[in-house]
């Protein structure tokens, strides 16, 4: 900027000063007119003379010119227009049909191109063709590109909104389906396949040019929207019994469990065997039942929590473990591996193998089917997810005049709030599907209309909005009013209770502090934490406080000296209680926290002599 | 009537050996957390005053001095319909430097203070010659005055004994010979204090603002400084008030700041449309206020006096009051909530507390 602000006039009569042009980022020089210069560029582009991976953006506003040909860029195709013709002419289209030009061709010929987000800046994009006025630079080849891959495969976003959009494509990737062809040559940890995926009535181009429906992740359901006695409000569902019966949402799960032969300092190792019964911690006969000679489970045996799958042996922990003779005796450790708590199935298949380390590797596969219950979580593509409410057997769930029961009653609450639209349409045209036996299709933008499937279902004798007389199951009487009803893609989610599901009353408690443990993992209770606390003493009941802090949690009984305060112990060779400190025989028992006992012992580890003063309890 | 009312007060009554206050705690805490980073705005003075969140910070942490501190002043009851009255006691509140009104210049030569009225900004702050005269010395003291016109000189030295020397500069002169002066040095600083020196209205008060509510015109300026307000003659010294608690507590005493503290924590609540029973605040502010100063709630004030150690050291800085009580051979007689918690006793609240008597005959 010059130190004198020129005028308006001056600033419009002066010459332009050269535009900087920047290479990647970094200022390469200055060339007079920008504009032309990246027009030019363009030109050669098109022409195949300069590389089709660069892209040139002019800014007016700042008069410079910005040319990018590093990696990175997210770019997207376009089909070049020029003075509102498109390059793309009816001869080329018929020459692609046949087979003898391709899209390299079309790309190298400048027909189609590829812009950066900077370049998409100085383009004007018409959305078809027919829409082409002359300022336009480019087409869109399909609008419903703009949809990533995972958006693409929904029908019918463009009649959602917008956050439910983003949370069906998060529960897509949740669903329950064919997640590999190969997965019985697999040993995935966790995996699941679900026993009848189904393709959707309803899908999208995208679906198709994926094969999705070769790995599909989901099943048609019959979907009624009603509500049923209070069992699907807040997003819960009612699912027909007699429908998982027949396999609805059925899937397996497979878990891989390991275990390995380890190496330990010493030249010891552990051994893969039927554990004998001097084996220190040995469970019994009845635990190793399933396994053959090897000390490995044999495929197909039916395993519940806490089986062996493989017997296996370590060596002691301590070397100088002496027994009462002063004879070293070898005495081996029992280190199985066994199914998790809580867990049924059978075994799937097994593999032994070498660990990276050069050990011995089995990994065993159990299977268990899961079967939908209550609690587990299904979802549409729309963002409607719910959970099973209840699960009720046919004959008391509503059915139509030909006899269609739902498989699963949604709520009508469900649907305003959140504005999916596209909820409806597919059931509408999964109906509409389902009685013309040809699959819709509901791409974004371009997919089957409502208008189509109204003309379907008017055709064969069905309500135009997919609304029929239900019978209640139970009284046989037809409903007040017609109700939505209809076939729309459902995916069971690997959200399942059996996995989730966990409740203690007694337990394991750790090691140090003598509290419960925590976690589901390891059978753990539920943290009653400071805000608990606070509203047990807010609303005065003490004993309940003192309960879960102290009688559930980790109470100790401990002797303490009268005279000086510091914990006293029972001597069992002398049966009597004494002091270590002043060695007096005057000793009560306190009920305190086991914490406590550990927080006094810390503080007395620091050179701190905290004494435990007692007096009669008035 | 009467018998109905007797009827109803042990049921509006708290039960004894309530937890009032996690009670309170708890009713000022959960609102507490759905307060809104949104401000609300306001013209005038007031714009910048901090509410919401921060602003309950600041009264829980009894700080010095609020971020922006406010006074309101009211008039006195037969003056207080006339705005004219009001600009005129907001005029003469605002308090005018120095510095603001007259150029200030030191002359190294000659070792003077020069200074100039600029009679644009003292005409229009209301300023006259002779009350900058009259401030000039009284912050110079007993240095040389000369006024003309619209300048006055300050001439250094003139008329002032050199001060006593301290011990030190006695033993640096004995050792290196008497320092030499340094006026100039002085002048500088001389300067500095002239500048700063209040020519007209109250220290401390910044801008004013005069607003009309409940049908009365008041005065609502930045600063505070109740004392030398109260001194203006058509103020009602009654009627004054500042949302600084510190200088409330200075001025009128412990129980006026707990009602200010009261009056502060409400209004912010309120402001934020939160409902919190007033007896919650109350018992917060009583328990800031109960031993004649206002305590700030957190480990420097009321956590920070707990009776026993342990719960002093379950709070925050746990090392230090153990091992502080390990030196001064503290006992902890199990008192608090926390305490009998930790060692696993019953709690002294609610349940815990209520023992069963029983009359022996004799």
């Amino acid at each position: 900027m010059s130190a004198s602000k020129p005028s308006k006039k001056k600033r419009e009569a002066g010459p332009r000063p050269k535009a900087p042009v920047y290479v990647n980022g970094s200022l390469a020089g200055f060339y007079p007119d920008g504009a032309a210069l990246a027009t030019h560029l363009r030109e050669k582009r098109r022409m195949n003379e300069l590389g089709y991976e660069m892209n040139v953006y002019y800014n007016e506003k700042t008069n410079e010119v910005f040319i990018n040909t590093d990696a990175g860029r997210v770019r997207k195709p376009y089909v070049v227009v020029e003075n509102g013709k498109s390059r793309l002419t009816p001869e080329m289209l018929t020459k692609i049909k046949a087979g003898v030009l391709s899209w390299e061709h079309l790309v190298k010929m400048g027909v189609i191109e590829y812009l950066d987000a900077e370049e998409e800046e100085n383009s004007y994009v018409a959305l078809s063709e027919e829409e082409i006025i002359p300022a336009h630079t480019h087409f869109e080849i399909l609008p419903s590109t703009i949809f990533g891959v995972t958006s693409s495969v929904l029908p019918y976003p463009e009649h959602n909104s917008a956050p439910r959009i983003t949370m069906a494509c998060s529960m897509a990737k949740q669903s329950l389906g064919l997640y590999a062809v190969n997965f019985s040559q697999r040993f995935d940890t966790r995996a699941y396949v679900m026993y009848y995926p189904q393709e959707p009535l309803v899908s999208t181009d995208f679906y198709k040019a994926l094969r999705l429906k070769k790995k599909a992740a989901g099943q048609n359901f019959i979907v009624a929207i009603t509500t049923y006695k209070g069992y699907n409000m807040g997003d819960g569902t009612v699912v027909n019994k007699s429908a998982i019966d027949r396999g609805l949402g059925r899937a397996a799960m497979f878990k891989t469990y390991e275990t390995e032969e380890r190496l330990y300092p010493g030249g010891q190792k552990d051994k893969i065997e039927i554990p004998s019964p001097e084996v220190v911690g040995y469970r019994g006969e009845e635990a190793y039942k399933h396994l053959d000679d090897d000390g490995i489970i044999l495929p197909e045996s039916k395993v519940v929590s806490k089986d062996v799958m493989v017997g296996k042996t370590s060596p002691p922990r301590f070397l100088e473990e002496i027994s009462v003779f002063g004879v070293v005796e070898e005495k081996k450790r029992e280190s199985s591996l066994s199914v998790k708590a809580g867990e049924v199935g059978a075994i799937d298949s097994v593999m032994v193998t070498e660990a990276p380390s050069g050990n011995r590797l089995v990994k065993i596969r159990m299977r268990s089917s899961k079967i939908p219950e209550v609690g587990d979580k299904f979802a549409s593509r729309h963002g409607q997810k719910g959970v099973v409410g209840i699960v009720l057997p046919q004959e008391d769930l509503p059915f139509t005049k030909d006899g269609i029961v739902p498989d699963l009653i949604l709520n009508p609450h469900a649907i305003p709030s959140r504005m999916t639209a596209g909820h409806l349409l597919e059931t509408l045209g999964g109906k509409a599907s389902a009685i013309s036996g040809e699959l819709m299709d509901g791409t974004a933008f371009s997919g089957n209309t409502e208008e189509d499937y109204q003309k379907i279902l008017k055709e064969n004798g069905f309500d135009e909005h997919g609304e029929e007389w239900l019978y209640d199951g139970i009284s046989g009487k037809k409903m007040k009013v017609k109700l939505f009803i209809g076939p729309i893609y459902y995916q069971r989610l690997h959200h399942l209770v059996s996995n989730k599901m966990h409740v203690r009353s007694r337990g394991p408690v750790q090691l140090l502090t003598l509290q419960p443990t925590e976690g589901r993992a390891r059978e753990g209770g539920l943290r009653f934490g400071e805000m608990e606390r606070d509203c047990l003493i807010g609303y005065g009941s003490s004993m309940v406080v003192r309960e879960r802090l102290l009688e559930e949690s980790d109470k100790t009984t401990q002797l303490v000296c009268n005279k000086c305060g510091m914990f006293a112990y029972h001597d069992y060779i002398k049966n009597k209680d004494l002091c270590p400190l002043c060695e007096s025989e005057e000793v009560s028992p306190i009920e305190i926290s086991y914490a406590f006992k550990l927080l006094l012992g810390e503080i007395r580890s620091m050179f701190i002599f905290p004494r435990i003063l007692l007096k009669e309890k008035a | 009537m009467h018998e109905k009312k007797t009827e109803k007060k042990p049921s509006s009554q708290v039960s004894p050996y309530s937890a009032v206050g996690i009670v309170a705690a708890q009713s000022l805490g959960e609102p507490g957390t759905q307060m809104t980073m949104r401000t609300f705005h306001y013209a005038g003075v007031a714009e910048h005053v901090p509410t919401g969140l921060p602003r309950l910070i600041e009264l829980v942490d009894s700080k010095k001095e609020p971020k922006k501190s406010v006074v309101e002043v009211y008039l006195k009851k037969s003056l207080a319909s006339k705005e004219s009255e009001a600009q005129d006691v907001a005029f003469d509140m605002e308090s005018v430097l120095l510095s603001e009104v007259a150029l200030v210049q030191e002359d190294l030569a000659g070792k003077k203070i020069v200074i100039t009225l600029k009679e644009g900004e003292a005409k229009l702050l209301g300023v006259k010659m002779d009350m900058v005269k009259e401030a000039v010395k009284k912050t110079v003291g007993a240095h040389k005055v000369e006024a003309r016109g619209n300048r006055m000189h300050v001439t250094l030295g003139v008329g002032i004994a050199p001060k006593a020397k301290t011990k030190k500069q006695k033993e640096k002169e004995a050792a290196e010979g008497p320092a030499a002066p340094t006026p100039l040095k002085e002048l500088r600083k001389l300067t500095m204090k002239v500048g700063k020196s209040l020519v007209k209205g109250v220290a401390g008060i910044k801008r004013s603002v005069v607003l009309k509510g409940d049908g009365e015109y008041f005065i609502r300026a930045s600063g505070f400084n109740i004392k030398d307000i109260v001194k203006i003659e058509k103020v009602d010294g009654s009627r004054i008030y500042t949302n600084s608690v510190i200088e409330i507590e200075k001025t009128f005493g412990i129980e006026a700041a707990r009602n200010a503290l009261i009056r502060e924590i409400s209004s912010v609540m309120e402001l934020q449309n939160l409902n919190v029973d007033k007896r919650h605040i109350m018992l917060l502010a009583d328990a800031m206020t109960a031993d004649g100063k206002v305590k700030s709630i957190g480990r420097h004030g009321l956590s920070g006096e707990k009776a026993g150690v342990m719960g002093r050291a379950a709070f925050e800085e746990t090392i230090k009051h153990l091992v502080n009580a390990a030196i001064t051979a503290e006992d902890d007689n199990l008192v608090g909530v926390t305490e009998n918690i930790i060692v696993g006793q019953t709690i002294p609240i609610g349940t815990g507390r209520i023992k069963l008597g029983m009359k022996v005959r004799k």
